[in-house]
């Protein structure tokens, strides 16, 4: 659904340039919710303000539901913006009208005839949960309601992709959720692809089908949000799967496990459940089958995408030759096995 | 200190004021009509904007600073050709109107430039990437969204406009400040050098007043 090809996006200031885009590609197929994440700076706002040409590549193309966007004379590309759905993090509702005028405001840039783009509008309001705030300027309502409104107003012309640049970044973590929420259920109502920017870890945790991470400008990894959760494989993902779950291990318990006799060994492991295997009772067989103690010092269960995954941070006790068995054994059982102190 | 107003001064006094009033408003309403548009012309080709234009933004910024550096008096007797051309008499009342809107004119043209600056770019934003044309982010977003504050530039340029037909008058513009100067200075009455400032005090207060609450009934609204 949109194809970014080597896009490329050089800020010239006097005196310097400033590579903020360097060479990206990406898919994103239809219907997906993709998200991208980096760092304060990495590049992402750029990157997805390129997409509706807010922002004019200094190189590359950028193809939506098979048209290169930046091929297009001005005109044209009024007529495809209104086709891509754009939502804010400080929501840009204007004041000077009300919430039913702020979502009518793209119908009548597109000349929606006013009895159709009347009750699309009041179909909108209703689909984002505010029909009864309909006559409300924006200035009376909560943050999680302005967004609802910027969703509105995205959605009102029936875009083919909504872009949303940190639209949840202004909202408290229980509001994040039911915008995200809302996201989720546009998304599988009406089949649309949406294409998020985020620093937060969460908000892909939450809704985002597939992630690309970005990092000084290139992207350095994509992949299932799954996938990177479970083998993240560049230092900076594996930052952000930390946000959200801790794997930073204490300095003393590295520390302890190696002041033991010869004939005790301590290996710190940690062990990556998803899906079905994390409702297995995989630890208390390992215990019986090889006589090993297991100390847990960390654990984790979440759900992304709807499948349990978990993390387990144990201490495993007991003789050197049963303590490996016993590694082995979780590792055939294909679960992610981490060692964490080495030998 | 009690003034005497017989009925004759009263009449004279009441026509100034009407007269004055005539020329403020005629004034006011055509800066704007032209200050306006060129405030939003300076707005939209600035840097960056929705109608970058450096040439067109550099010319006209020339030229309302150039317009706006001239004394109003200097102004006034330069204009008397264009005005005899205009109206057939640099004299009068409606002579006046000329050089008054002239003048006010780059005078607005600023003040709409600094209303319309205010706008968060997020909206301008919002919209272009909705599809808007320049012409809608104008209509649509500039001007409404910043209302309150074009409003109280009305009221400013309408009170500028007062102090600029008091000093027209002095040369034969009619209205309060030819009273106070014929009768006022002139003819050492005064009494009515005071009546006519109070009026013009009056004056000013109300539309002060008028601009302050016809914006904050705007912005309260949007409240
Ligand atoms: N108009 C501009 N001129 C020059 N440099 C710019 C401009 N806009 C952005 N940059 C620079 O480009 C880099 C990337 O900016 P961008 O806004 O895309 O980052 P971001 O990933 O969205 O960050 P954040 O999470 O803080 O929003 C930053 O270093 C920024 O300073
Ligand atoms: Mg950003």
């Amino acid at each position: 659904m949109i194809e970014i090809k080597g896009l490329t996006k050089i800020y010239k200031t006097p005196g310097q340039e400033i590579k903020v885009l360097d060479n990206v590609n990406l898919y994103i197929k239809k219907g997906e919710i993709f998200g991208i994440i980096g760092l304060s700076g990495a590049g992402k706002s750029t990157l997805v303000r390129c997409i509706n040409m807010l922002e004019k590549p200094t190189s590359g193309q950028i193809i939506v539901d098979g048209q290169d966007i930046t091929a297009l004379n001005s005109r044209e590309l009024r007529a495809a913006r209104q086709k891509i759905g754009m939502i804010f993090q400080h929501f840009n509702l204007l004041s000077s009208r009300t919430v039913f005028n702020n979502v009518m405001f793209p119908l009548e840039i597109a000349g929606v005839p006013r009895r159709e783009a009347d009750r699309r509008v009041k179909e909108l309001l209703k689909l984002v949960g505010l029909a009864d705030k309909a006559e409300v300027y924006p200035g009376q309502l909560s943050g999680g309601q302005k967004q609802r409104v910027g969703i509105a107003r995205a959605l009102a012309n029936d875009p083919k992709v909504l872009l949303s640049d940190e639209a949840t970044s202004a909202l408290d973590p229980q509001t994040t959720r039911s915008i995200l929420g809302l996201l989720k259920d546009i998304n599988r109502r009406l089949n649309l692809t949406i294409l998020l920017i985020t620093h937060d870890m969460n908000v892909i945790k939450e809704i985002c089908d597939r992630v690309a991470v970005i990092h000084n400008s290139k992207i350095v990894e994509v992949g299932d949000v799954l996938e990177i959760f479970s083998n993240p494989r560049t230092p900076i993902s594996r930052n952000f799967i930390n946000t959200v779950m801790n794997r930073d291990i204490p300095e003393e318990l590295l520390y302890r496990s190696k002041q033991l006799g010869a004939s005790m060994t301590a290996k710190l492991i940690r062990v990556t459940f998803i899906g079905e295997s994390a409702e297995e009772p995989v630890i208390t067989s390992m215990i019986k089958k090889y006589n090993v103690k297991a100390n847990i010092l960390y654990g984790n269960i979440d759900r992304i995408k709807g499948k349990p995954f978990g993390n387990l941070t144990l201490e495993l006790l007991g003789e050197p030759a049963l303590v490996d068995k016993a590694v082995n054994y979780l590792k055939n059982l294909d679960l992610e096995v981490e060692v964490l102190n080495g030998d | 200190m009690v003034i005497e107003l017989n009925s004759w001064f009263a009449d004279k006094l009441l026509t100034a004021t009407w007269e004055t009033l005539y020329m403020v408003i005629i004034s006011t309403f055509f800066s704007y009509l032209f200050g306006l548009p060129l405030g939003v012309i300076l707005v939209t080709t600035s840097e960056g904007h929705i109608l970058e234009s450096k040439g067109v933004n550099r010319v006209l910024g020339a030229i309302v600073n150039a317009t706006r550096s001239i004394p109003f008096i200097i102004f006034l007797i330069l204009l008397i050709p264009l005005t005899r051309l205009i109206v057939g008499t640099s004299i009068g009342t409606v002579a006046s109107i000329v050089p008054l809107t002239l003048a006010a004119i780059p005078f607005v043209a600023r003040l709409v430039e600094t209303s319309l600056k205010e706008i968060d770019w997020g909206l301008i934003e919002a919209a272009l990437s909705m599809g808007a044309s320049a012409w809608q982010v104008i209509h649509k977003v500039l001007i409404p969204e910043a209302k309150p504050s074009l409003i109280l530039g009305v009221a400013i340029t309408a009170i500028n406009l007062i102090g600029y037909s008091a000093m027209a008058g002095i040369v034969g513009g009619g209205g309060l400040g030819t009273l106070a100067y014929y009768y006022g200075y002139q003819r050492y009455e005064t009494p009515v050098m005071w009546a006519t400032v109070i009026v013009l005090i009056i004056m000013v207060q109300g539309i002060q007043m008028i601009g302050d609450a016809l914006a904050a009934k705007v912005i309260s609204r949007r409240r």
